[in-house]
């Protein structure tokens, strides 16, 4: 049947055009509550703090002003730091369990390999159990003394049995047996095999896996709530955690400035100075994700397939 | 080669080791960070008490005194476990029917839309807020909440009404908090739901259009039959979570506010709580037991249930 007969019938099979109508209305309204509060928290982080103090956070402030932002430039030291702590945790992280998934995926889609069964146990036991947060955390703090430490924001997320099954997945539904045979009658080992000919072919895979990863350390707090006291290891999300407590906090890095802390906490225009610390965050993120999308659905995609 | 691989079949080859060799950091990794914390979990059983400080955890406890089962008694006489399960339950219950319910029928929805292009973008404004952090949302949430300055609060004041403090306003929160988890996870779920309609032959709709069904009975008959083993494995791993609760949603976006406890005390804050700021191990681990033991055994159960009703469903 050709494309345009089946578009013909696509358009006889079509809803009502006021059913459309009604359809467009409800997606755009819940697009709408997904974009617009994060336009607002941006507009408040844009609002002068007399505005604030006069009309609340609103979307059409009496009076703009960049003072939040120029306030943030002043703790740049801080933020810097908290943000190189971010950006090295989530690229090393994210290569660290690439490397980590890739591997056990490829080992566990070899259909001789003896161990393979013993393995899939391994990975498939953690899915269902867990040794809960008591046992987790006096292991990591005292047994592998990891906490305060840049380890322990990387290492508990790198591997995930949920990524390491969407690997397995695909290797084993998109990668001929023939190719991995041939090479090995060449001579080939099989590291050989898995970095200059697996890796290669599996690009669109890792490019899914590696968003996921970077997404997830990008956005984690949690592992720093638990274990990092140490200030000086805070990642941008630990910092707007502790700043949502505490504003000051901010303040006391100020002092190389030429006033005191309490003198730049009071001054300080504290409302719009925490939704200008959120868009920091957000920023990246924002202009990344329309680019990753696709990925990100075509990995949801491969990880439904049952395996 | 290829057939002397086939004779020994059963012996280890060059190929084994190798493998063996690759995947060994993964297996490492796992050891130390999901295997070891297992057979810490008879802390449950022990009254854990730091005798050596030097010493590991696992001496420790394996030295402190064996409780029996006092600290789950503890916990459900004196701290208050009952109120924390039942709640637990009573969110995820809800979450875990919306969770489906929300996600397919968008999906559905928007499978009919005219203009996919349109669809297309909502549904990039809708997978948003899945790549925030609750600490993120906490700040979204707190533009609208905020007592002083807070946009809900102004607007109520332009109405004449009076101003509420949401923060203390314990019977609002079930509500907000159903509604942030709903609105957060919309997105993804539809994703997922809508990538599986649309690898639907189309030619059965054809089909069925000819044989004069309507739309309603083509969604009937054909997308809900498709979309059954997906909604299926997506409920079993969601149903291990029916003892676990996201801490971010309950902890941070209340801004762990006291006088909320009543309604956002679930087992994960709770075992925090217990942990970080009461330094109680023994209230912790027994609930954190519980936990990892039930939701074990729901997820096994759900699937024994669901391989007796239809074999090709279940995932293990």
């Amino acid at each position: 049947m050709s494309k345009k007969q089946l578009e013909g019938i696509e358009k006889f099979n079509r809803v009502h055009p006021l059913t459309n109508a009604l359809f467009t209305v409800l997606f755009t309204i819940l697009a709408l509550t997904c974009i617009v509060p994060v336009i607002f928290v941006v507009i408040i982080s844009f609002s002068s703090a007399d505005s604030i103090q006069q009309i609340g956070y609103s979307f059409w402030p009496q009076e703009w002003s960049l003072e939040a932002y120029s306030y943030l430039w002043n703790v740049r030291e801080m933020i810097g730091k908290a943000l190189l702590v971010s950006i090295v945790v989530t690229v090393s992280g994210c290569v660290l369990g690439l490397f980590l998934t890739a591997t056990m995926g490829y080992c566990l889609s070899r259909p001789n390999f003896k161990l393979r069964g013993f393995l899939t146990w391994v990975v498939f036991i953690p899915m269902i159990f867990s040794g809960g947060l008591v046992a987790t955390y006096n292991v990591y703090t005292t047994v592998l003394h990891i906490n305060d430490t840049l380890w322990v924001l990387i290492l508990p997320m790198a591997v995930s049995s949920f990524n390491v099954t969407i690997c397995r997945t695909f290797f084993r539904t998109t990668i001929p047996d023939s190719i991995i045979e041939s090479a090995k009658i060449d001579g080939a080992p099989q590291l050989q095999i898995f970095f200059q000919i697996v890796l290669p072919i599996s690009l669109p895979v890792l490019a899914t896996i590696g968003l996921f990863l970077t997404f997830g350390y990008w956005n984690d707090w949690w592992l720093s709530l638990m274990y990092i006291n140490d200030r000086d290891l805070f990642s941008l999300q630990a910092v707007l955690m502790s700043v949502e407590k505490n504003i000051e906090y901010l303040a006391s890095h100020a002092s190389s400035i030429g006033v005191s802390a309490a003198e730049y906490a009071a001054s300080m225009p504290k409302e719009s100075m925490r939704m200008a610390m959120a868009v920091v965050i957000i920023f990246p993120i924002a202009c990344a994700y329309p680019f990753f999308q696709k990925y990100f659905v075509s990995g949801l995609t491969i990880g439904a397939v049952k395996g | 080669m290829a057939a002397k691989t086939k004779k020994r079949k059963f012996s280890w080859t060059r190929d084994d080791t190798e493998l063996t060799l690759l995947c060994l950091p993964t297996t490492v990794w796992y050891a130390l960070f999901c295997f070891l914390p297992m057979f810490g979990i008879i802390i449950a059983f022990k009254h854990y008490t730091v005798t050596a400080p030097d010493r590991s955890f696992f001496y420790n406890l394996l030295v402190s005194p064996n409780a029996g089962f006092d600290n789950f008694t503890f916990i459900f006489q004196n701290g208050g476990m009952w109120d924390v399960v039942k709640l637990t339950l009573f969110y995820n219950i809800i979450f875990q029917i919306l969770g489906i319910l929300v996600p397919v029928t968008l999906a559905l929805l928007m499978s009919q839309l005219y203009s996919k292009r349109y669809g297309k973008i909502c549904q990039t404004c809708m997978f948003f807020p899945h790549f925030m952090s609750w600490v993120v949302v906490t700040y979204f949430v707190y533009a609208f909440l905020s007592t002083d300055n807070g946009l809900v609060n102004s607007i109520l004041e332009n109405l004449g009404q009076e101003t509420k403090n949401w923060y203390v306003e314990k019977s609002f929160w079930p509500v907000f908090l159903i509604f942030l988890n709903t609105w957060k996870g919309m997105g993804y779920g539809m994703v997922v739901y809508l990538a599986s309609i649309t690898g639907i032959d189309a030619t059965m709709y054809e089909a069925a259009l000819i044989d004069g069904a309507t739309k309603w009975q083509q969604t009937r008959y054909i997308t809900l039959p498709h979309l059954k083993s997906i909604v299926i494995m997506m409920f079993i791993l969601n149903i291990g979570g029916l003892v676990r609760s996201d801490f971010g949603l309950f902890y941070q976006v209340p801004r762990a506010s006291g006088s909320l406890t009543p309604v956002t005390n679930t087992i994960d804050v709770y075992i925090y709580n217990a942990l970080k700021t009461q330094f109680s191990p023994d209230m912790a681990s027994a609930a954190s037991f519980l936990q990892s033991i039930i939701g074990c055994c729901l997820i096994l159960l759900s699937n024994w249930i669901i391989s007796k009703i239809d074999a090709d469903s279940a995932i293990i």
